[in-house]
């Protein structure tokens, strides 16, 4: 049996028993406004000097209740707004959304359908992962990668643009398969960034993976154990890199993944070296997925038979899928009305967050900065 | 559909009614358990039949039954790659014991439900709100709170506005 007290993600706040000069103990506030926390998360740091002692994170500022929302809406009212849970990976989001809809109505999108699914989907785990990459290593201190992979996402941005009218909350498919049938030139914009994307990779390796400065900030830095990692139930690149053959596109598969050849990336420390490495070969599996997806596109139809007017049977019905972040799942519940009974999302941030107070406890403060990056959370996915 | 294999056959060995159901329902299986043997048979599901991963904690509010909330432990095997569903009833005010102790991950799951629904976990560590306010009141996803209802109060003296509507 686990001991409960060894995850203990809260602090025994009190009263300092010395006052303050006497004392080395030090309780901080980081946050909630504090650019390095990628939105508004506050970290309350008990510290020894430089060393955490323990931290406990308060959550909830960026709260709108979307699952309240879900419960007053139709269901396809409600498929725009799951873009705005992790706003980095909207395609994601309203896969997983469209899906368990689907499941739940006993239907299944159409295989071009599911073809141009995954090709968005593993474009925008590319753009997420390179909007991580930028973020994280200006946060520990290198600025150059971030105009390099904004630059490179931007390329990502315009297809969706074109796709769908959006760049960012994309509303891109409909529960039964997808609203727009792909623009004339699709294949040929995604097949050009897949030449294009490939050789600016290798450039951010080439700033980051043998650069000195990166490694050290970087290995052995916020190390977290695969059991751990299970017991606090973190997944994606997270697990993974803790040396974990786990992804849910593998194990259990949706949409078009089981046509697909690819590998799932691993680590072996834990460390923030490693799931930094792991989200770069992530990075160009995708690209291989993606290749052989737009390869092999079948005609036909993009919407399968849904009712104008959605009412699923009495029935709940679980469905997750490997979103950037880990695993997203919807849990929707249907009374027989045109409204969900209730929708639970499981949001991947969520859960890994709460691995941050292992992962930093007995390092220095400036780690926090360094793993709060490596967890890449979203806040709007961890306040919903 | 009814749900056979060796795991119900073994808990119903050993709980006899206390396993209310064992149904597949669109290919996932899922079991209904009576809250005085849940804890129980969570933590044999844990050590006995390696569902090592708590994916979520959740509930469903049903204000006009005798039992208005379904407690719901979504669970994963790494080992046999499969999912499951333990569903419970409780009742308005009933307490339910925490599972922070078979998986640590449930801490904050726990929390939110709690503060969702004010469903109490007994011997949590830490149970206080997560999203909202600590001195919020009301629990927002329970069936009789509206959708644009707040906590006045608290808006008025933490905001210093009217309303936030």
């Amino acid at each position: 049996m686990t001991d409960p007290t060894t995850y203990l993600s809260h602090l025994e706040l009190g009263e300092p028993d010395k006052t303050f000069l006497d004392t080395n103990e030090l309780i901080i506030n980081m946050g909630p406004q504090h650019p390095a926390t990628h939105g508004v998360l506050r970290v309350i740091l008990k510290l020894d000097g430089e060393k955490v002692l323990g931290t406990e994170c308060v959550i909830g500022y960026l709260h709108r209740g979307v699952e309240k929302i879900a419960e007053n809406r139709t269901y396809t009212m409600f498929n725009p707004y799951v873009d705005r849970m992790d706003y980095v990976a909207a395609v994601s989001n309203g896969l997983g959304y469209c899906e368990a809809v689907e499941k739940l109505l006993n239907v299944e999108a159409p295989p071009r359908a599911k073809y141009i699914r995954v090709i968005l989907t593993e474009l925008n785990r590319l753009a997420s992962h390179q909007l991580w990459l930028g973020t994280h290593a200006l946060d520990i201190g290198a600025m150059t990668p971030l105009f390099y992979t904004f630059r490179d996402r931007e390329e990502i941005l315009k297809i969706f643009e074109k796709y769908c009218g959006a760049r960012l909350t994309t509303h891109a498919f409909r529960i039964g398969g997808c609203q727009y049938e792909t623009y004339e030139g699709f294949e040929q914009d995604v097949k050009k960034f897949l030449d294009f994307v490939p050789p600016r990779i290798d450039e951010y390796e080439e700033l980051l993976t043998t650069n000195r400065i990166w490694v050290e900030r970087t290995r052995n830095v916020g190390k977290i154990s695969a059991a751990d990692c299970k017991a606090l139930g973190v997944t994606g690149p997270v697990l993974r890199a803790s040396g974990v053959k786990w992804d849910i596109r593998k194990a259990l598969p949706y949409a078009a993944y089981p046509e697909f050849q690819f590998e799932i990336p691993t680590g072996a420390n834990g460390d923030t070296y490693d799931r930094y490495m792991v989200r770069m070969q992530e990075m160009r599996q995708s690209l291989r997925i993606i290749r052989q997806a737009v390869e092999g596109i079948p005609e036909g139809p993009i919407m399968a038979k849904v009712p104008k007017v959605m009412k699923p049977p009495v029935g709940e019905v679980y469905h997750s899928i490997e979103a950037p972040k880990g695993e997203l799942g919807y849990f929707v519940v249907s009374d027989g009305s045109t409204q969900p009974y209730r929708v639970r999302v499981r949001p991947p941030s969520f859960v890994n967050l709460q691995a941050l107070d292992v992962m930093v406890r007995g390092q220095l403060v400036a780690d926090v900065i360094a793993v709060i990056g490596t967890l890449d959370i979203v806040l709007g996915e961890v306040d919903r | 559909m009814p749900w056979e294999s060796p795991l119900v056959a073994k808990l119903k060995a050993q709980y006899g009614s206390g396993v209310r159901e064992a149904n597949t329902y669109l290919g996932q299986n899922y079991l209904v358990l009576e809250p005085s043997i849940a804890r129980e048979a969570l933590q044999i599901l844990r050590d006995e039949e390696e569902f090592d991963y708590c994916v979520d904690v959740t509930a469903v509010h049903y204000p006009n039954r005798e039992k208005p909330f379904d407690l719901i432990w979504i669970l994963y095997s790494f080992a046999r790659n499969q999912r499951l569903r333990v569903k419970t009833m409780l009742a308005d005010g009933e307490s339910f014991p925490s599972s922070v102790a078979i998986w640590p991950t449930a801490n904050w799951l726990e929390r939110e439900v709690f503060d969702m629904f004010g469903i109490k976990f007994d011997g949590h560590p830490d149970l206080k709100r997560i999203l909202l306010p600590d001195d919020w009141k009301g629990h927002p996803l329970r069936k009789d709170y509206g959708i644009i209802q707040q906590d006045q109060e608290w808006v008025k003296a933490n905001l210093g506005i009217e309303s936030g509507q």
